[in-house]
């Protein structure tokens, strides 16, 4: 990503995959992506990047946990 | 009821010593706090210390919280440094490359090209890709990883997560774009490996 171009739009890709971006911003990397293949692919990744964390499966407490918290916490007999 | 409402009148019932209260707290807010733990400290044991930690820590020092920010915010930040505190014991190296590179310095280009963005639309379902999502979380650099975990991962908003951290909002923002461009560049290599061998 040598570019100038691209180098000064790389600090706005993350406003403009969050919707939060300004409009001028918006027309400005579109405009360098319909021309600019390295920086929509950058895009698309960076966006499915995202996409698939905010689906990542939730870590779950090993089993026991919760009992060992509630015993340390002295709440056991709070126990639900 | 809002969540927050709701917070507050827990946390009334806390400083009062009622220990059913203290029960509502960890059932609301073990889950979020051992997530948080264990995407920090790499580790299902020393999360859940942490966790064990973090509320012991936050029953104590209940009268010192001055509710400014929402329990938790507060929960999430006490988490957060008795995680950096085991962290920093068992490898003390890793500091060391993280605060060589500050990560609110300028943003790094992108090294990889490949698009793989039509490849990974069903392969979530593969438990190889959600373990080396998992595993290039765990690569990030230490504060890159707080703020991804909190704002992306948990949910928190900016705000939230700038309070959680004790940093500006603008560093919140730069350090999440920055923990994005990194994980994309660990997938695109990811996912090149299988290119090659295709």
């Amino acid at each position: 990503m040598p570019h100038e171009d691209c180098r000064h739009l790389l600090g706005g890709l993350s406003d403009y995959l969050d919707g939060e971006a300004s409009a001028e911003l918006c027309a400005e990397l579109r405009r360098h992506m319909a021309g600019c293949e390295k920086c929509r692919i950058v895009v698309d990744t960076l966006r499915k990047t995202v996409s698939l964390y905010r689906r990542l499966p939730e870590p779950e407490m090993p089993e026991g946990a919760r009992d060992r918290l509630y015993k340390v916490l002295d709440l056991s007999d709070y126990r639900r | 009821m809002s969540e927050l409402d709701s917070d507050r009148n827990l946390l009334e019932r806390i400083r009062r010593g009622d220990k059913a209260a203290c029960n509502e707290c960890v059932q609301r807010h073990a889950p979020g706090i051992y997530r948080l733990a264990v995407r920090l400290v790499r580790d299902p044991s020393e999360a859940e210390d942490v966790m064990q930690e973090t509320f012991l820590n936050a029953f104590k020092a209940i009268d010192r919280f001055d509710g400014r920010s929402e329990l938790r915010t507060w929960l999430y930040r006490i988490a957060y440094n008795a995680a950096m505190m085991r962290f920093r014991k068992k490898r003390p190296e890793f500091v060391s490359i993280d605060s060589s590179e500050d990560p609110d310095d300028a943003i790094p280009a992108p090294r990889r090209f490949l698009d793989w963005s039509s490849r990974a639309e069903d392969e979530l379902q593969r438990a190889e890709l959600r373990a080396e999502l998992e595993k290039a979380i765990g690569e990030l650099p230490e504060k890159l990883r707080a703020v991804f975990v909190l704002r992306e991962l948990e949910g928190l908003s900016t705000d939230e997560t700038a309070t959680t951290l004790g940093v500006t909002i603008e560093a919140v923002k730069t350090r999440l774009h920055r923990a994005r461009l990194w994980l994309r560049e660990s997938l695109t290599g990811y996912f090149q490996h299988y290119v090659t061998q295709e």
